[in-house]
This record gives C-alpha cells, structure tokens and sequence, in this order.
C-alpha cells in the first residue's frame, strides 16, 4: 500500500501516540499451518511402525520365496531311481542296467549309483550300525543328475525302464516341487495380504489425523478462505506436512527393518559351522536378500510414504469441499 | 460493482431473516450498515462476501451471477473484497508481520516482492514496533489496526467490516473511522456495519439501515 499524501494525516494520528518505531526487519514467514497443531509423533511413530511391519513382510516373503527357488532348482537338476530287490534277479545288474539306461537318455549329464555301503548309511540312523545289508531287502538308489536347463523325457524313461528292469521306479520329485512352489506362493500371499493390511491401516490412520489436524486448525482454514485462498492452495499447506512425516516415519520404520536384515545376515555368517546355524542355512538359504530385495524394501518405504501423503490429500481435499 | 436483486435469506427451515433486499453499491463509495443486534447486518456481511448463499433472489458481483460460481472462482472473488471481523480473526501463532501479509502468500507470492509494502503499511497503522508480537500480546486496538492492515494490504476494491468500533474506546474508534475514510479516498468501497450512532454521526454518508429483515436505504 503506498502510502501517498492522503494517508500522511491519518498515519501521523497514530504516530503521536503510538510510537514510530519500528521493530527490527521480520524473518522469514514460518508455516501457516503449525507443525505443533498437528498430531506429528504419533502419527509419525504409527507410519514407522506400518512401515517397519510392511518392509518386514516383503523381507520375509522374498526370503522364502528366494530359499524354495534355492530347493526347487536343487531338487529339480536331479531325479532318482529306486530299484527293489526282488526275488530271483540280480539286483546288482538291474541297477547298473537302470543307471544305463538313464544315462542313455537326452539331458541326462551323469548318474551316480549309491553303494551298498552308502545305501547302509542312509538307513543307519533308523537301523543301527551293526546291520548287514544283505540281511534285508533294501532297495538301491541311482541318482541320476541332468544337464543344466534340460528338461529329459521322463515318460519314456519310466516306458524303458519298466521293460527293461521291472523292479525300478523313477521318482522325478514332481510332488516335492509342487509343494515347495506351494508353499513359496502361499509365503509371497501372506507377504501381499500383510502389506495390504499395514497400507490400510496406514491410510484409516493417516485419515483421522488429517481429520483431527484439519479439525484443530479449522480457524486457520476459515481466515485462509477470507484471505482468498483457494482449497488448492490450503490443501498443499497440510499436505506438505504429512508427506515430510511419511517420509520421516518411514525412513525409521524401513530403515529399522532393514537394518535387522543386515543384522540377521552378519549373524547368519558369523554362526555358520555351528549346528543353530546350519540349521537355518538350510531352512533359509543364507539368509541374505540380496540387491533386489533391498531395492524391494526401499520401494515399499517409498510406497508407504506415498500411501501417506495420498490419504492425507484424499481427507483434506474432502475435509475442505465440506468447509464453505 | 454489487447488485442485489429480490434477496432472501433463511437459515434452515427458519423464518427469513432477511427479506427482499434490493440495492446496489457502487464502486468508490462510502456506506454505513446498521440496525438493530439481530436485525441481519452480519448476514448481509457475509452474502456480501460470498460465505453465505441467498436462499432467493439474485447477487451480482463485479458483473459476475454469484449462483453460478465454483468454489474456486468465489475465492477469486474474495480475493477483490476485504473483511474485518468485531473479532479480528488473527492468526495466533503467526506474528502481526505474517498476518499482515497472509494475502500475499495466499496469492504464492515470494516474500521479497511484499515485504517493504506490509512494513509500509504497518508503520502507517501504527504496528511499526510491533510487527515481531504475536497477536495473544496485542491490545485490541492493536489487533483491529492488524486486521484492518490485513484487509486492504492486497488493495481491494471493496471493504467490509463488521463493527470495527465494538471493541475499541470512542477516540480510537474516531481513529478507525478517518482510517476507512482515507481508503475509501483512495478509491475503495466501504461498507461499515455498526449500530454506533455517534460514529454515524461523524461523518455523512450513505447508511443501509436494516429493520426487522427489509432494508432502507437513506442516500
């Protein structure tokens, strides 16, 4: 407002008795919406636990989906043939006629016939260690190892099989893999499902802390509004606070969560030899997700940060349509 | 610049508290609003800043139909008209500086390109010392000067205040009513709702006098 000739009397109306002085320059405008009027700890710790729950559970998932890979591509590069003694043949030719005939067959890269000393030692534990295997008909295991990426016709090995060594059986483990890969989508499901109910816990937070933030500053809306303010430019003054909390909530939360992977690796390797530790080892790999499964958790900390400023955009915006 | 035709207002289902308004205020013009509490001025003050919507009859604004406004296009329009509330309406936690220059930012404007012009006319209300203090440590004369300041810092074409006396001793209020006076000089439309009959006095202008819901006008 310039203060032109007009004014110059009313100014010096108040300047008589008011002092003249001015005070020093203002700083910098602070928020319009205050950061204290809005229920930011809470609301940050929930995001920080929603986010650490969330990050968690796509850990976990990817982790297991990773191991049953591990076990399935193990399980699935070998098959084995199970020969019975059976009564009037020699059971030592038919395994030999059996692990031929497998290595006759396409993708097949070798075979390896357990001995009869092995055969002992795989019945040991159950059997004891005085036992003559020749004592018990105990049938004979081939195993037969394929070619990398070859997938062998496994029907017309059991047809050769059954013609030539009636006493064997092929076990290609199909039922085994089924219920690893089974298992490995029912571990991703769960992740899914956890992570869509910690994002929509998130959200039904986030809306009735937008709601309570817009409710305590509702005298800041209305001035806004007389001042001419458009719902736009009110929405992004909420809105910017809620994004930075998203982000702050989730940096810990995520970052919290990853952490614990990093630990659970270094432990993992540092117990390696003992029993707890192979044990885990070969229940859960090494315990390591590697690059994509950090890329995966960083994503999620991201998607919760934005699953935040959404919800709190969606509330204000249907908060200030409501407010005249 | 308004024009009101056949207005009618009721709240709810309630009888209407106001009834078949129809005038006109031009631009560069001066008016008193007043009447009887309850007779309906501050309602009229807030059709006439679009917080209220008439129940029948037509609102022109700046050559705008005010029914057929967006949300958006009526805060456009606010943005044309300046308010001051009996009760200030300041923000607390902003200093009488920030207050001052709310419009401003409102309009995403950057700070350096108003500042010299809300510490101008601070200074010319009296808050030169004052622009740091929060509004809980204002006097009340102070805290109507703030919210005059707040009112017309974006120069707008009409002014509105409600009671601007009803809180403030009989010198100030003098005060208050040569400061409307100049920005009406200025060449901005004032419209001052009050029931102080001494500052009517004071000085000769049109008055809109609302009784039991009708409005008279005395030029």
């Amino acid at each position: 407002m310039s203060t032109s000739e007009p004014f110059d009397e009313v100014a010096e109306s108040w300047t008589q008795e008011d002092a003249a002085l001015t005070s020093a320059p203002p700083g910098a405008p602070g928020p319009i919406v205050p950061g204290d009027s809005i229920a930011g700890r809470s609301l940050m710790a929930v995001v920080a636990i929603m986010t650490f729950l969330a990050v968690l559970a796509t850990g976990a998932a990817m982790l297991v989906a990773d191991a049953a890979s591990d076990w399935q591509s193990e399980v699935a590069r070998e098959v084995t043939i199970q020969v019975r003694p059976v009564a009037g043949r020699d059971l030592e030719a038919d395994v030999n006629a059996a692990a031929a005939i497998a290595r006759a067959t396409a993708g097949v890269a070798d075979t390896r016939v357990f001995t009869r000393q092995e055969s002992a030692a795989l019945v040991e534990p159950w059997l004891g260690s005085a036992l003559t295997l020749g004592d018990l008909p105990i049938p004979r295991i081939v195993v037969v190892k394929l070619l990398p990426g070859a997938i062998p016709n496994f029907a017309n090995l059991r047809k050769a099989l059954a013609a030539q060594v009636p006493a064997a059986s092929l076990d290609d483990h199909r039922g085994w893999i089924d219920r690893m890969r089974t298992m490995a989508e029912t571990a991703v499901a769960t992740g899914m499902v956890v992570l869509a109910l910690v994002i929509a816990v998130t959200v039904l937070s986030v809306t009735f802390a937008t709601r309570g933030a817009m409710a305590t500053n509702r005298p800041t809306i209305e001035v806004l509004h007389y001042v001419g303010a458009t719902d736009g430019f009110i929405g992004k003054q909420f809105q910017r606070h809620f994004l930075a909390l998203g982000l702050k909530g989730g940096v810990i939360g995520g970052g919290g969560a990853m952490a614990l992977f990093g630990l659970l690796q270094a432990a993992d390797a540092w117990l390696i030899g003992t029993p707890g530790g192979d044990e885990a080892t070969a229940l859960f790999g090494t315990l390591a997700i590697g690059p994509s499964g950090y890329i995966a958790m960083f994503v999620v900390i991201l998607l919760m940060a934005l699953v935040t400023a959404l919800a709190s955009r969606r509330t204000v915006a249907q908060t200030l349509e409501m407010i005249e | 610049m308004i024009r009101f035709e056949n207005v009618g207002l009721r709240y709810g289902f309630g009888p209407e508290v106001l009834r078949d308004l129809t005038f006109d205020i031009d631009s560069h013009s001066f008016q008193f609003l007043t009447g009887p509490s309850g007779a309906g001025k501050t309602s009229l003050l807030r059709l006439l800043f679009l917080l209220l919507r008439p129940t029948r009859g037509l609102i022109s604004m700046f050559d705008q139909d005010t029914a057929t406004l967006t949300k958006d296009n009526r805060a456009a329009l606010r943005r044309c008209i300046g308010i001051v509330f009996q009760d200030f309406r300041l923000l607390d936690h902003l200093t009488t500086y920030e207050n001052v220059a709310l419009p401003f930012r409102v309009l995403g404007k950057e700070e350096a390109t108003y500042r010299n012009e809300v510490i101008e006319l601070l200074q010319w209300v009296g808050l030169g010392e004052r622009m740091e203090a929060l509004p809980p440590v204002l006097s009340g004369g102070e805290k109507q000067r703030a919210a005059i300041a707040r009112a017309v810092i974006a120069r707008p074409q009409l002014l509105l205040a409600d009671e601007p006396t009803g809180n403030v001793d009989p010198n100030l209020g003098q005060r208050l009513l040569r400061l409307f006076i100049e920005l009406y000089r200025q060449g901005t439309s004032v419209v001052i709702a009050t029931h102080d009959i001494a500052l009517m006095d004071e000085y000769d202008a049109r008055r809109l006098v609302l009784h039991e819901g009708r409005l008279h006008v005395y030029e």
